[in-house]
Order: structure tokens, then sequence, then C-alpha cells
């Protein structure tokens, strides 16, 4: 009896890993079926070319994408980790941290395209112009709250023990969260910030009324500029079968770029790592 | 070198539970005292009090004067200052997991500011060597996480980190109590030759430890200290009936 509850459990158990890889499979090999074939150079290299001319890449859509992405994270990061460290190590208890975290939560919650509305009247309509740097506003306070959220649960884990052991040796304890604590967590809120980048690399909704999108080369953050979503969901919805083949390789081609930034991170943050560490 | 600790009228509270009441004693310089009594019966606190740890929890409170040397560490430093000069080793092992052995070591130092390459190397090797720990990590100093080593190592490593920040005290709690008998002898081994060079404080649950390395012990129960003699008055004939009743074993 209890053999066959063993065998019962793990049958279970790898039934669900199989219907948790089950989707990435095949949404990916689709993703390759429909798109691997318009996949070539001028793909990466080429803007696209207007409807009924044949070719052309999104180029200007990958350039922008990685620009949209990198102002966002220099919104996001900075702002999510110092708000996770506040919530964790200052502000433990006080009525401002419990307002903090209610406030991440709740903006958690806000739907994207209202996230793209907000940044349209706040910023977009005082410049009377789209761009990308209210894109990469739109996408780097969406990426706050999973940050800072991530950060504070990563910090609370570290062992008591490990905070006495930096206040016993003398050390502030400004410098102890700093350097003990938040160096401790480091591996959990990285990953934190890689489910966020990797959540808003994908946002299309709060692009629209923010970067707009653009079919020629631009790399201002004050001008209008194109990525990679916004790129596929105007393809997609075009009458062009050309254009459609476009918008899947232009989904794998995000979907590989968004796993490949991911691992790069992962990479470059754990060369450091010693043996024994965990 | 080490020096003598005078407490007077010390008392603590966690909240409202007044976990040390009038606490009087002198704690020799270079020497080992040991503290013992049931769970609970206040001497952790005690040794937190040494250094003001204790009043890192936010419901804890001190009252009554500690003097370490000629300092005076609730009126005339701050509580990290007084750490420096007084070291602590926890109950369980507590190196930083991210750290090499060799950062263990030299974190004290080098989170107060400290670079000299050149020193700060001087010093971990001293330090592991008065640890007893060189030996059995020289090879792999920057290479291991102080994580990787066996318990009783981790607890020599932060032996080894107190010793590193050159303090006067070394507050010792329970740090055999989640050892193996050969790691313990071990770190009991190696107070009993950084006696000479510190005054060490340690509590202890185990009787026969206390009585292997200490020259002083005092009888904690209740929150108060009820005796405070020479380690061989103690344990041979203590002049408290609750003394006597706890270390033949009748309670605790």
């Amino acid at each position: 009896m209890r053999a066959l509850t063993d065998g019962a459990v793990t049958a279970m158990a790898i039934l669900a890993t199989v219907l948790v890889v089950a989707p990435l499979v095949a949404i990916f090999g689709y993703l390759v079926f429909k798109g691997a074939s318009s996949l070539n150079l001028a793909f990466f290299t080429h803007v696209p070319k207007p409807p009924g001319e044949t070719g052309g890449g999104m180029a200007n859509a990958i350039l922008g994408s990685g620009i949209l992405l990198a102002v966002a994270s220099s919104i996001g990061v900075p702002i999510g980790i110092g708000g996770g460290i506040y919530l964790a190590e200052f502000g433990r208890g006080t009525k401002l941290a419990n307002a903090v975290r209610f406030t991440a939560d709740v903006l958690n919650g806000v739907p994207s395209i209202v996230m793209g509305l907000a940044i349209y009247s706040l910023v977009v309509v005082p410049q009377k112009h789209f761009s990308a740097l209210s894109g990469g506003m739109a996408l780097g306070i969406m990426m706050i709250p999973t940050v800072c959220r991530t950060t504070e649960e990563m910090l609370l884990m570290v062992p008591h023990a490990v905070r006495e052991a930096a206040l016993g040796l003398g050390v502030p304890n400004w410098r102890s969260v700093l350097s003990i604590t938040v160096k401790t967590a480091s591996p959990g809120i990285i990953t934190g910030c890689m489910l966020a980048f990797a959540r808003v690399a994908g946002e299309t909704a709060p692009l629209i009324f923010t970067a707009l999108g653009n079919q020629f080369w631009s790399s201002s953050l004050n001008q209008p500029i194109a990525a990679l979503p916004l790129q596929i969901y105007v393809y997609a919805i075009s009458p062009y079968d050309d254009w459609h083949r476009l918008a899947w390789a232009g989904a794998l081609v995000l979907i590989v770029l968004i796993v490949l930034a991911v691992s790069l991170v992962r990479y470059v943050t754990s060369r450091g790592v010693l043996k024994g560490a965990s | 070198m080490g020096v003598g600790i005078e407490v007077i009228n010390l008392n603590a509270w966690y909240g409202t539970n007044h976990t040390l009441q009038d606490i009087n004693l002198h704690i020799p310089a270079n020497h080992a005292t040991a503290l013992i009594g049931p769970s609970g019966c206040g001497k952790s606190t005690f040794v937190r009090c040494l250094n003001r740890m204790h009043e890192t929890n936010p419901i804890a409170r001190v009252t009554g004067t500690v003097r370490i040397g000629d300092l005076d560490i609730y009126n005339d430093a701050k509580p990290v200052e007084i750490r420096r000069r007084v070291g602590m080793v926890f109950q369980r092992p507590n190196p930083f997991p991210t750290m090499s052995i060799y950062d263990n070591v030299a974190s004290g130092l080098k989170l107060n500011g400290y670079t000299n390459k050149r020193v700060l190397d001087e010093i971990v090797e001293r330090s592991l060597i008065n640890s007893a720990l060189w030996d059995e990590v020289k090879d792999d100093l920057k290479k291991k996480s102080g994580a990787s080593l066996s318990g009783g190592q981790q607890q020599r490593l932060c032996i080894a980190r107190a010793l590193a920040v050159d303090p006067e005290v070394l507050l010792m709690d329970e740090p055999a109590s989640a050892l193996d008998p050969i790691s313990t002898a071990k770190i009991e081994d190696l107070i009993f030759q950084l006696k000479s060079q510190y005054t060490i404080v340690i509590v202890t649950h185990n009787m026969q430890q206390a009585a292997r390395v200490a020259e002083k012990t005092g009888f904690f129960l209740n929150g108060r200290m009820v005796e405070f003699d020479s380690t061989h008055k103690i344990f041979t004939n203590p002049s408290d009936k609750r003394t006597e009743d706890y270390i033949t074993g009748r309670f605790g």
C-alpha cells in the first residue's frame, strides 16, 4: 500500500512537471515552425519595408526594445531594490512600510494598458510627442512592484544569525545591510529583477500610447521608437501574409532574446560565486 | 591584552519580562569565566548586555553600569565601538555564506573601511592560526566559501573572525552546543590557549565544560546570579543550596 501511494505521488509529480513544461515547449515549437523560415540576415539588419514590397526586417524594433528595456531597467531596478531594502530592513512594522507594501501590490495589479494611459497623460501630453523615454518609463514603473517585493522577501530570508554576526563585529547597521544582508540575498534579488525584466520585455499595451512605434531607424530617447512587441502586434493584425510571417519571426526572436538576456545575467552574476556558497 | 569587566546593578528586560535582576560581579582580565544555569535563566541575555547586542532587539531595555576596562559602555561609547572591543561568538556557527574563508576573517576590518592588503593578509593568517584553523584551510582561503566548512570548522572560523578585529574581551554564547564531541574538544583547547590574551566569558549548558575551561564560574537562576566564585569552589563546595542542587543534577 505504501509503495502504491509512493508510486501515485511520484506519478502525479511527474505529470505536473510535464504540464508545466508542455506549454512552453508547444509555444516555442510553434514559433519555430511558423517563424524560423522568415528569419534571415535581413531580418536583423533591415528596417521594415512598406506594404506590398517583400523583405525588410525588424532591426529597428530590436534596437528599440533594447533601448526601452535599458531605460525601464534603470528606473525599475534601483527604485525597486531600494524600496525592498527599506521594507525589509529599515521600515519593518512602520505605517509607511505598510503603505509602500500595499501600494506596490496594487501597482502590480494595475492593467498594463492603464499604465500606458497614465504615462500618456503625465508625460506624452505635456511633451506633445510620443517618445522612447515615456515608453521606458511606463515599462520601468511596471517593473518596480515585482523587484520591490521579491527584494523584500529575499532579504527577509537571510538568517537572523548572519545579521547578528555583522552587528557583533561592530559593523554599523547601514553597512551591514548593504554589504552583508543584500549581498547574501543577491541571487534571489537578481532573479526578481530578471522576472520583472522578462515580463515587461513582452509588454505591448503600455507602449501603444507612449513609444508608439516607428518604421524607421531611431535611437533617440525623444522620438517615437519601435519595439518588438509593438511591431509584432502591428504586423499580426495587418492584412498582408508577408507581414504575418514577419510577426511570427519577431515573436520567435523576442523569446530567444529574453532567454539570452536572462541567461547572460545569470552567467555573469554566478561567476564570482565560491565553492560551497549557498 | 584583555581587560576586566565590572558589572554594577545590571537589570535587563524583554518587553515586560524582567530577564536580569540586580546583577553585580567582577570578571577578571585574561581568565575564562563560565556562566551556567538552566535554560531561560538570563545567562545569554547577560553576555549580550556586555557588548550591547541586547538592545538590537527593539523591545529590549537595560539599566545599570558595565565597565569594560575603564570604559563605561552604556555612557561613554557607541554600540559599534564597544562591539569592536568586545567580540562575540554565537551558539550556531554563522559565517557569512557568500564570502570566502579569507573574506570572512577579514570582514570586521574590511567593513569598517580597512583596506591595506598586506596587513590584512597578516591579520587573517594570525587569526586563523590563533583559532587553530590555519592548517586545515590555508590552501583554500579565497577559493572556498565559509559555508562549505564543517560545523566545527565554521565555529573556529567565527572565532577567527572575532579575533581579527583585535578585541579585548571575547564573549562566547554556548559556542560548542551545536558541535560534535571532537569539535567541542578543539574549541575547548582553543579557549584554554586564548585566555592568556583575552578576557573570555563563556555561557555553557555543559557543566564539565565549565569545569574544564574556566577559572571562575557564575550560577544564574531565574534572572538572578545566585553564586559567583572560583570554578573549583562552585563545583566542589558551593555556598548556596540552589547551586548545589543544580550541579548535582537535581533540576535544570
